[in-house]
């Protein structure tokens, strides 16, 4: 038996080894575990390392906008459950003509460094993110407000050998200081919508200290004014963060430390979450979907959430070949959305019916009537395109996972319309948007929308509208333009969504573009939290937040 | 013997200019702007374009941007990232984890690999020379991220006796099983290459000649054999020194370890040539490195061995 006892060496080496691993390993962290005690209490979330520093106007990716969104409070905040904004720092905000108001901030809420939160900090901060020179990645968000042309120039010739010209002005016309708490914005034109638009990160306040150093040195320590307060921030580890026991608004933590873990795979958040080392992660990832494992992994910790995320597909209306509105038409009838949705996505996207989300207000069921499957009117709106020759290149980025669901879309276009289609993936995201934002896509491409802040105008605007911050497809309608512009200028915001609904049919008639899916997110808690509620674009809402 | 070194290193010179300017070529050359993906789905807006251009220079040609990089590099400064990070600070918080990992995924590699080469070495066409044989040809055949996954969920998840993922900075402890991981392909080469090697070296003069003597036996695998069969292990480990390092991308993604395998791969996904080629400098002095040990320890191995 010799020959056993020295295998057994190398296998026992190797077992030694890693159970001394886990002696080591289990015994720090989990402070608070079984405590129950809420008001003490810490808990660990997921995260990403953000790109750049917690600055709100120039965060535009979901690492650094979490944090910035549990970092800060804006004049409104947008409910958990979808539906219109509510005050949070404002006061109230009022106008006459939607173009110019009055907002009035409340007089006593304070900044993590103890300075009041007045006026001027708000008028300030937008000042600073619209100054072209100061390359804030949100700073086009106040191209609204009167006197931005002044303020945000461009390279005239893009990329190229000519520079951008300096600034007329370093602040905005539009953008008054009454009192303290008070403010004025005028804008260039009536926008009915403006107020809702004033809670997304980009419209953050900014304290003094911002200004007396160096935006990367205040992005590194961020003063936030929201519910809790920065900590401290080891790059590419963790960024922690703690109750701020002078915010004075509604939506208080009820726990103390929260830290945010950055992980570079989903995966190995999602084990920490089954192993109870970690207290919630956001979206569980695609390989736990499969035959619903996350569920039975997770049992009651898991949490279902609708977020206001459509997948479409663009259509380069640029390229000759699409501008036939009946062939975009037979396109779109011709997919089965529900079959890809319960074989591909296993039921964790819902085929789109609608031109925007529900969780938008203004928002119509049922509006889009082109996103049926119906293969026989499909190819009779085929026939009325007078057919379609080629091959027709569906493109998605291979650095996600895109590749299915494409190759779905294809097979079901293929199949339902008879002409040639295939799915290509391009290498990487950059690579794709680029091609997008240069408008040279030779195909009808992926995209995804969130909207920026909740109202079905999010959802016409920046895509349809001619010169859209987003109509990468550079589709134009006058009619369309038009009726988006009567909503924009309307005296009320239910008026508004009467003009914006009118402007929908007009697009379910064009098809700009084919809506998809809606989105859903599979979230996880550990089993020392209790109450998790997440919010309107699915992060955690740390005010819910209980320990057991 | 003094010489040797000096020249060595004297080549590590164009080595080291030639390999960094290759890099920031190669990832100059990957496609896409690097600004084109940074505010999702929409454009981001021209004035922040046009500021990162400018602060990084990448309106200028290649060349100039790798003559403004090396120029500061040679007084120390390795630059900033796009997100305004110093790029000294990210190698100096990673790379002790790397390291750390290397080293344990090297010990476990050489003690387990060699621990098991001689034993089969000594004793082939035995049960436990095929034990070796067949489990060291799964182990290669495995890809890394599937033992990385399976070693996770059944120790960390459904075990509960290490936790799935290490903290930072991570003790030797928990590194561990991801050094093990890491190692295990290696593992698998050492144990081979150490058989064949004690294998071919058992048949000859030298250690009939020290069996014939009388000594034990002991003294004939430990002193003579083994020495003269490490020439070729040693040569892979020095090598596998430098793989480990750069080749941690999957272990580290795993195991959410702060590593340098993560940086590059991250650096290189957002187009950061600065990053990368500064990252690889001291891969590539690591590599370099490891080698010249690497040769001189044949001196000591084998005193036949002489540099001029």
């Amino acid at each position: 038996m010799r020959v056993s006892k020295r295998a057994s060496v190398v296998a026992l080496t190797t077992a030694v080894a890693l159970v001394a691993a886990g002696c080591s390993g289990s015994d720090d962290s989990d402070t608070g575990k079984g405590s129950g005690d809420t008001a003490n209490g810490a808990i660990t979330i997921d995260g990403t390392q953000p790109e750049v520093g917690l600055i709100p106007a120039n965060t535009t990716e979901t690492g650094g906008g979490k944090i910035v969104d549990f970092l800060w409070t804006g004049l409104v905040s947008y409910p958990n459950d979808g539906g219109a904004p509510k005050n949070a720092v404002a006061q109230d905000i009022k106008t006459t003509d939607s173009k110019v108001y009055t907002i009035k901030i409340k007089p006593d809420t304070k900044f993590h460094d103890g300075t009041v939160v007045k006026a001027k900090n708000f008028v300030d901060a937008w000042n600073w993110a619209a100054y072209s020179p100061n390359g804030a990645q949100n700073g086009s968000f106040f191209s609204d407000i009167a006197g931005f042309a002044d303020v945000h120039t461009e390279d005239p010739d893009g990329d190229g050998p000519k520079k951008a010209p300096e600034p007329k002005a370093k602040t905005m016309s539009g953008l008054k200081v009454i009192d303290d708490t008070t403010f004025e914005v005028t804008l260039n034109a009536p926008f009915s919508i403006f107020p809702t638009k004033l809670g997304y990160s980009a419209f953050m306040p900014l304290p003094d200290a911002f200004f007396s150093q160096t935006p990367e040195e205040f992005g590194k320590k961020p003063i936030g004014n929201g519910p809790v307060k920065f900590v401290s921030w080891q790059d590419n580890v963790e960024v922690k963060l703690t109750r701020f026991d002078d915010y004075n608004l509604d939506d208080k933590v009820k726990i103390k430390d929260v830290t945010v873990k950055m992980y570079q795979e989903d995966t190995a958040a999602y084990n920490d979450l089954v192993s109870g080392t970690l207290d919630f992660q956001q979206q569980v990832p695609v390989s736990s979907l499969a035959g619903d494992k996350w569920k039975a992994d997770l049992g009651d910790r898991a949490i279902e959430a609708q977020i206001p995320v459509m997948q479409i597909l663009g259509i380069p209306i640029y390229d000759k070949r699409f501008q036939n509105a009946n062939l975009r038409k037979a396109i779109s009838l011709s997919i089965n959305r529900q079959e890809i949705a319960d074989k591909i996505f296993f039921n964790t996207r819902k085929a789109a019916t609608s031109w925007s989300s529900p969780l938008a207000p203004g928002h119509t069921d049922n509006d889009c009537t082109v996103c049926k499957f119906d293969p026989a009117a499909a190819k009779a709106a085929l026939q009325a395109a007078g057919g379609f020759t080629g091959e027709l290149v569906l493109y998605y980025n291979a650095d996600a996972s895109h590749k299915e669901w494409m190759e779905a879309t294809a097979q079901s276009i293929k199949t339902n319309l008879g002409i040639n289609v295939r799915a290509e993936g391009v290498p990487t995201f950059a690579v794709f948007r680029q091609t997008i934002n240069d408008h040279k896509m030779k195909g009808i491409y992926r995209a995804g929308w969130q909207q920026d802040y909740p109202d079905v105008e999010n959802w016409i605007g920046p895509l349809y509208v001619t010169g859209g911050s987003s109509n990468d497809g550079l589709f134009s309608n006058a009619q369309v333009d038009k009726l988006y512009k009567e909503g924009t200028a309307a005296p009320s915001v239910d008026a508004a969504h009467a003009k914006f609904a009118e402007a929908t049919k007009i697009i379910d008639q064009e098809v700009p573009a084919i809506p998809m899916f809606e989105v859903t997110q599979q979230s996880g808690v550990s089993d020392r939290v209790t109450g998790v509620k997440t919010t309107n674009v699915g992060e955690i809402d740390l005010s819910s937040v209980q320990l057991k | 013997m003094g010489r040797y070194v000096l020249r060595r290193l004297l080549q590590l010179i164009p080595v080291f200019f030639g390999t960094t300017f290759l890099i920031y070529y190669l990832v100059w050359a990957v496609p896409g702007d690097p600004f084109a993906g940074k505010c999702g789905e929409r454009p981001c807006p021209q004035s922040y374009v046009d500021f990162m251009t400018e602060k990084f220079n990448l309106d200028k040609p290649i060349i100039v941007q790798y003559g403004t990089y090396m120029k500061n590099l040679l007084q120390g400064d390795f630059g900033q990232t796009f997100g305004g990070r110093q790029i000294s600070d990210l190698i100096s918080d990673a790379y002790p984890n790397t390291i750390k990992l290397a080293i344990v995924a090297l010990i476990i590699e050489a003690v387990i690999g060699l621990a098991a080469g001689v034993l089969t070495g000594l004793r082939r066409n035995g049960f436990l020379d095929n034990l070796v044989l067949v489990s060291t040809l799964f182990m290669i055949a495995l890809p890394i991220f599937v033992l990385g996954f399976l070693l996770q969920k059944w120790l960390g998840v459904d075990l509960g006796i290490v936790k799935p993922t290490v903290s930072n900075p991570p003790s030797f402890g928990e590194l561990i099983m991801p050094g093990f991981v890491l190692g295990s392909a290696s593992m698998a080469y050492i144990a081979r290459l150490a058989r064949t090697s004690i294998a071919e070296n058992r048949r000859s003069d030298y250690v009939r000649t020290a069996i014939a003597k009388g000594l034990p036996m002991k003294r004939v695998v430990g002193v003579h054999l083994l020495r003269n069969s490490l020439i070729p292990v040693v040569t892979y480990l020095g090598t596998d020194l430098g793989a480990l390092m750069g080749g941690a991308i999957v272990t580290e993604g795993i195991f959410n370890i702060n590593g340098i395998g993560r940086q590059v791969y991250r650096a290189i996904v957002t187009k950061e040539g600065a990053t990368v080629v500064s990252i690889v400098v001291i891969l590539v002095l690591v590599y370099l490195l490891s080698n010249l040990l690497v040769d001189l320890l044949y001196a000591a191995l084998d005193p036949r061995i002489r540099y001029e």
